[in-house]
C-alpha cells in the first residue's frame, strides 16, 4: 500500500475512533441527564418505577398545585404544598425563591427526587400559563377579564335551560 | 484530501463516496423533516404539555352543585346520570371560551347531546351577563364558585371539555378551545357511537 | 388607511422577488445578461417597500392604533413610547417583518455592492436570494398578515409582555437577525458557484467578507440576549441551552467552521466539500431556529405562540430550502476543482479538526435540542434534556480545539515541521499550565475548572500573541486586517473561556430569608437587607428593595432589587439590582415577601461574568476587522 493510502486510512480510522468516542459519551450524557416526568399517580402506583419511587432517579413532577395545601413557616424559606393529578396527591418541600407564577390550583412542574418519607424534595420549580387555557386566579391577574373586545358572535337562541 | 486526478473521466473512487455522502445527507434531512412534521401535528394539542387523565374509563366523580340561574335548585351525577352528556368548563374570564362558543353553539343546535355548563370560579353576575352577550348554548349550567368539585374533575385550567357517557363513565377529555374540526372527527362520532350502541 | 398600505407594499415586494429570483436563475442559465440586470431594480425596489411596510407598522405602534389587530395584541396605552418601537418585533408577525427587512437589506447590499463580480455570478446569487424572500414574504402575505385588522378597534390593548420592556430587546432582536439571515449570502454564493460550476475556488474571496460580517453580528446577537438574560430573567444566569437559545448557537457554531473552511478554500482550493456544506448547513440551520420558534414543536420560555399552520408552512419551506441545495450540491459537486494536497502536519490538517470539532458541537447541541421530541415521538415518555448534557460535551469538544488554536496560525500551510510551531509554543504552553496550577492551588472552590480554565485561557491568549511577535518581527510580511482579525478572534476566545469557567467555578449563590436589618456575608462581601417599599412605575407598582453591600467592611454599594407587577397585564416580574465590576458582579433579586417584614432574598457573587460578553464582543470585531480585508474587494482579475 503506497505512502498516501496509508495516510489516508490511518486519517480514517482515527476520525472513525474518535467518532465513535464522541457517539458513546453523547449516548452516556444523554441517559444521565434526561429526566421524565411523571404525575403523582403514576409515582406512587409505580407505574414511574422503582428507582423513581425510592428517589435514586431525578425526575419531573408535573400536576397542579392543589389548593389550601401551600404553606410556608413566616421567615422561612422552606415551602410545602401538595401536587395533584386529579387523582393522587403528592407532597412537595422547596427551599428556593418560587417563580413569579407560581400560584395554587396552577400547572406546576418540579425536578427533584423522592425522600424516603414519601416526600418529593424539589431542587427546581417551573409554573407555566398560556393565554388561550388559563387557570382563573392566572387570569384575572393578567387582567383579561377586563377585555373589551366587541366580538361579534351571532347568539343562539338559548336552548331548554331551566 | 490528496491529489485527486481531475473529475473529467469518472473514477469509482471519489464518486462512490459522493453517493455515500449524499445518500446519508439526504436520509438524515428527511428523517428530520418527518420528525418536525409529526412534531407540527402534535403541536396545536394544547394539552401537550399536560398529563393524560386518569379519569378516562372511570365513573365521573359523583358531584350536585348549584344551577347558575336559580340557585335553588342543584344538578349533579344523580340527576345526568341516565343520557350522556357533554360537561364544558368555561367562566367569562377565560378567553379561549370565547374563541370555543361559536363551535359549541353550533354543536349544541344539534342536539345530539346535552351540553352541560360547568362555570367554574366565576361570580353569577359576571357569568349570567356573559351568556347574554354571546348566547346560551347550554342545556343548564351549574355553578362551582369554590372551585372544590373541579379538583376532584382534575381541571386545571379553562376551557376543558369532558364527554360522559350514559352510564356516568368519563369517555372523553379535551383541554383548551374547542374546533369544528375536533367536534367532525372526535366528538360526533363518538356521541354517534353512543346513541347506536348504548 | 395606511396599514393597507403595508399591506399591499408587502404584497409588492413579494412580487419583486419573484421577478428577482427568475430573472437572476433564468437570466444566468440563459446568458441573458440584460434579464440579469433586473436582479437590481427588483432588490432595491424590496427594499423600499419592505421599509415602507416597516415604518408602516412601527407608526400604527406609535400612535397605538388598535384597529390593527397585531397592535392589540402587543401594546397598550400605559406602554411607554420607546417601547411601542420594540414592541413591534414582540411576536410573531411582527418579528417576521424584522427578518424581511433584514433580509431585504442583506439583498439590496450584495445587489448594490457586488460590481466588481462577473454578472452570471451575481445573478445566481441574487436569484438564489430572490427565492428565499419569496419563501418569507409569501409566509407573511398568506399566513401572518401584521396588518391584519381588528373592526370594530379594541380599546385598549394587551400588554406587551414586561420582560420585553427593557433596552436590551431594543438590540437584542435585531442583531440575532442581521446575523442569522446574513448566512443567506455565503449561502447563495455557494449555490450560484455550484450552479456556474466555479473551476477555481477564488469565488470564495468575495464569499468571504459577507460571511464574516454576519457571523459578527451573530455572535454580537447572541452575547446580547445572554446579557440580557442575565440582568433581566433575575436568575444570573447566562446561559440556559434553551431550544430557542440553542437554535441560535447551532448557526453560530456552524458559521465559526465555514469561516474557517473558507479560508483553507479561498488559499488552497481544499476543503470545497466543507466549505459548499457548511454554508448550506450555516443558513439551514437559521431556518431552522426560526421554525423551532414559531412552529410550538418545541416550548420554551422564548417561544412565539405555536400555530401548526404556520409551522408547517415554515417546515415546507425549509424542506424545499434546504432539499433543493442538497439536491444541487449532490448533483454538480464533482465537478469542483480539487486543491493542492498536504500532510499530515499542516495547517490545512488543523482546520479540518477544526471543522470536525465544531460540527460534532453542532450536532450535539442539535441532537440534545431536538430529543425530547424524538423521544415523544417513539412514545419514550415526556423527557427534557437537563444543561449538564450539552455543558459537559461541548466542554469535551472545545478542550481539544482550544488547545489546538495557538498551533494554527503558525503551523505552514501544506507542510510543516512538527517540531517548529511546538519548539516556538513551549515555553508558553509551560506558563500557561504553571498559571492553571497557580489558579488551581488559590481557588477557594471549583478548582478544577478555575485551573483548566485559566491554563487554556492563558494558552491560548500566549500563544495567540506569540503568533503577532513573530509575525511582527519578520521582515517584509505585512499585518494583514486578516490577520489583526484573528488575533482578536483568537484573543476573543481567551477572554471568553476565562469568564465561562471562572463564573462557573467561583460563582456563589445563597437564596436567604431577610428581615430588615439583618446581614449576610459571603467572603468578603456582606449585604444589609433595608426592607421593602412601594414604589409606582410608569406602567407597573414596584416592591423596591434596599440592600447595603460591604466589601471588607467597607460599603461598596447600594443596590436596589424590584419585583414589579404590571397594571394591565398583571404580570410579575423581577428587576434584579446588579453592581457590575471587572472582576466580579454583585447581583441581588428579591423573591416573595414571606410574612412579616421577612423577604426572601437571593445574593450573587459571580467573578469574572462580564468576561464572557467582552470576550464575544473581541469575536466580533474580529469577524469585522477581517472582513475589511481590501484584499477582498479586488476583481477576480487581479493576481492575489
Amino acid at each position: 500500500m503506497n505512502p498516501t493510502r496509508r495516510r489516508r486510512l490511518w486519517f480514517v480510522l482515527a476520525v472513525v475512533a474518535a467518532a465513535a468516542l464522541v457517539a458513546v459519551l453523547v449516548a452516556a450524557a444523554l441517559q444521565r441527564n434526561v429526566a421524565y416526568l411523571f404525575t403523582p399517580a403514576e409515582v406512587l402506583d409505580g407505574r414511574a418505577g422503582a428507582d423513581v419511587a425510592s428517589g435514586e432517579t431525578r425526575f419531573r413532577l408535573g400536576g397542579m398545585v392543589a389548593k389550601n395545601s401551600f404553606e410556608r413557616p413566616p421567615g422561612s424559606m422552606e415551602a410545602r404544598f401538595l401536587v395533584t393529578d386529579g387523582d393522587a396527591l403528592m407532597p412537595v418541600v422547596y427551599s428556593g425563591i418560587l417563580p413569579d407564577l407560581f400560584r395554587e390550583d396552577q400547572s406546576v412542574v418540579a425536578t427533584g427526587r423522592m425522600r424516603a418519607d414519601g416526600t418529593f424534595v424539589a431542587d427546581d420549580v417551573l409554573a407555566k400559563h398560556d393565554e388561550t387555557y388559563v387557570p382563573k386566579e392566572v387570569a384575572d391577574k393578567m387582567g383579561l377579564a377586563h377585555e373589551k373586545h366587541n366580538v361579534d358572535v351571532p347568539a343562539p337562541q338559548p336552548e331548554g335551560g331551566l | 484530501m490528496s491529489a485527486q486526478p481531475p473529475s473529467t473521466g469518472t473514477p469509482a473512487g471519489p464518486d462512490r463516496g459522493r453517493l455515500l455522502l449524499a445518500v446519508l445527507l439526504g436520509g438524515g434531512f428527511l428523517a428530520l423533516v418527518l420528525l418536525l412534521a409529526w412534531g407540527v401535528s402534535q403541536s396545536d394539542r394544547p394539552d401537550r404539555e399536560s398529563l393524560p387523565s386518569p379519569l378516562i374509563g372511570r365513573p365521573a366523580p359523583e358531584f350536585s352543585l348549584p344551577v347558575l340561574h336559580d340557585a335553588s335548585y342543584s344538578v349533579g351525577t344523580a340527576e345526568l346520570q341516565g343520557q350522556p352528556y357533554l360537561l364544558n368548563v368555561w367562566g367569562s374570564w377565560c378567553p379561549g371560551c370565547q374563541v370555543e362558543h361559536p363551535v359549541l353553539a353550533r354543536y349544541a343546535e344539534t342536539k345530539a347531546i346535552r351540553v352541560v355548563g360547568y362555570n367554574w370560579k366565576d361570580e353569577p353576575e359576571d357569568a349570567l351577563r356573559w351568556l347574554e352577550q354571546f348566547g346560551n348554548p347550554y342545556w343548564v349550567v351549574v355553578a362551582d364558585y369554590e372551585g372544590g368539585t373541579a379538583i376532584e374533575w382534575g381541571i386545571y385550567g379553562a376551557p376543558e371539555t369532558f364527554l360522559v357517557d350514559a352510564e356516568g363513565i368519563v369517555r372523553w377529555k379535551h383541554v383548551g378551545p374547542l374546533s369544528d374540526d375536533i367536534i367532525d372527527t372526535v366528538v360526533a362520532p363518538m356521541v354517534e357511537g353512543m346513541r347506536t350502541g348504548g | 388607511m395606511l396599514p393597507e398600505i403595508g399591506q399591499a407594499a408587502l404584497l409588492l415586494a413579494l412580487v419583486f422577488a419573484v421577478l428577482q429570483g427568475f430573472a437572476g436563475l433564468a437570466g444566468a442559465a440563459r446568458g441573458r445578461e440584460d434579464l440579469a440586470a433586473v436582479t437590481r431594480t427588483a432588490a432595491l425596489a424590496q427594499f423600499v417597500l419592505v421599509l415602507v411596510a416597516y415604518v408602516l407598522l412601527t407608526l400604527a405602534f406609535v400612535v397605538q392604533d388598535f384597529s390593527v389587530m397585531y397592535v392589540t395584541d402587543n401594546s397598550n396605552s400605559l406602554l411607554p413610547l420607546i417601547y411601542r418601537y420594540t414592541a413591534v418585533w414582540g411576536a410573531h408577525e411582527g418579528s417576521l417583518l424584522l427578518w424581511a427587512l433584514m433580509l431585504a437589506v442583506w439583498n439590496a447590499a450584495v445587489a448594490v455592492l457586488s460590481g466588481r463580480i462577473p454578472w452570471s455570478f451575481r445573478a445566481r446569487a441574487l436569484g438564489v436570494i430572490g427565492l428565499v424572500a419569496v419563501g418569507f414574504l409569501s409566509f407573511m402575505v398568506f399566513t401572518s398578515n401584521p396588518f391584519e385588522r381588528l373592526l370594530p378597534a379594541a380599546l385598549e390593548g394587551h400588554d406587551l409582555n414586561p420582560l420585553l420592556q427593557d433596552p436590551g430587546m431594543i438590540i437584542h432582536p435585531p442583531l440575532l437577525y442581521i446575523g442569522y439571515i446574513g448566512f443567506v449570502v455565503p449561502f447563495a454564493f455557494a449555490i450560484a458557484a455550484l450552479l456556474e460550476g466555479a473551476i477555481d475556488a477564488r469565488w470564495l474571496r468575495w464569499s468571504r467578507p459577507w460571511t464574516n460580517v454576519a457571523w459578527g453580528f451573530l455572535t454580537l446577537g447572541i452575547a446580547m440576549g445572554s446579557w440580557w438574560a442575565y440582568y433581566e430573567l433575575g436568575w444570573g444566569g447566562w446561559w440556559f441551552w434553551d431550544p430557542v437559545e440553542n437554535a441560535s448557537f447551532m448557526p453560530w457554531l456552524a458559521g465559526a467552521a465555514l469561516i474557517h473552511s473558507q479560508a483553507v478554500t479561498e488559499k488552497r482550493g481544499s476543503f470545497n466539500s466543507w466549505t459548499m456544506l457548511l454554508a448550506i448547513a450555516a443558513f439551514s440551520l437559521s431556518l431552522l431556529g426560526a421554525f423551532l420558534v414559531r412552529s410550538g414543536v418545541l416550548t420554551s420560555v422564548h417561544s412565539f405562540a405555536a400555530d401548526p399552520a404556520r409551522g408547517l408552512f415554515i417546515l415546507a419551506f425549509l424542506g424545499v430550502v434546504i432539499g433543493g441545495a442538497l439536491l444541487v450540491y449532490v448533483l454538480r459537486a464533482p465537478r469542483l476543482a480539487q486543491g493542492k494536497p498536504f500532510a499530515a502536519w499542516s495547517r490545512e490538517t488543523l482546520l479540518l479538526v477544526n471543522n470536525l470539532l465544531l460540527a460534532s458541537a453542532c450536532a450535539m447541541v442539535l441532537l440534545g435540542t431536538l430529543y425530547p421530541l424524538i423521544a415523544d415521538a417513539l412514545d419514550l415518555g415526556k423527557v427534557s434534556v437537563g444543561p449538564p448534557y450539552f455543558g459537559t460535551l461541548f466542554l469535551v469538544l472545545m478542550a481539544p480545539l482550544v488547545f489546538l488554536v495557538p498551533f494554527g496560525p503558525l503551523t505552514r500551510w501544506q507542510q510543516e515541521q512538527g517540531s517548529k510551531p511546538l519548539a516556538m509554543l513551549a515555553p508558553w504552553l509551560g506558563l500557561a499550565v504553571l498559571l492553571g496550577l497557580l489558579a488551581w492551588f488559590k481557588a477557594p472552590q471549583g478548582a478544577l475548572k478555575t485551573g483548566f480554565g485559566v491554563a487554556g485561557a492563558a494558552w491560548v491568549a500566549l500563544g495567540t500573541l506569540r503568533f503577532v511577535w513573530t509575525r511582527l518581527r519578520a521582515k517584509g510580511r505585512s499585518f494583514t486586517p486578516e490577520m489583526f482579525g484573528m488575533v482578536l478572534g483568537h484573543l476573543g476566545i481567551a477572554v471568553f473561556v476565562t469568564g465561562a469557567m471562572l463564573v462557573e467555578a467561583q460563582n456563589v449563590l445563597r437564596e436567604v430569608p431577610m428581615v430588615p436589618g439583618e446581614t449576610q456575608e459571603i467572603g468578603r462581601y456582606a449585604f444589609r437587607f433595608d426592607g421593602v417599599e412601594r414604589v409606582p412605575g410608569p406602567n407597573y407598582m414596584a416592591d423596591r428593595g434596599h440592600v447595603q453591600v460591604f466589601r471588607d467592611d467597607r460599603p461598596l454599594v447600594l443596590l436596589h432589587p424590584e419585583k414589579r407587577a404590571y397594571a394591565s397585564g398583571g404580570q410579575v416580574m423581577t428587576d434584579a439590582g446588579i453592581h457590575a465590576g471587572v472582576r466580579a458582579d454583585i447581583f441581588v433579586a428579591l423573591g416573595e415577601p414571606l410574612g412579616g417584614d421577612a423577604w426572601a432574598v437571593r445574593l450573587h457573587i459571580k467573578p469574572f461574568v462580564r468576561w464572557i460578553w467582552a470576550g464575544a464582543l473581541l469575536m466580533a470585531l474580529g469577524g469585522f476587522i477581517t472582513a475589511a480585508d481590501r484584499r477582498f474587494r479586488l476583481p477576480l482579475k487581479e493576481a492575489r
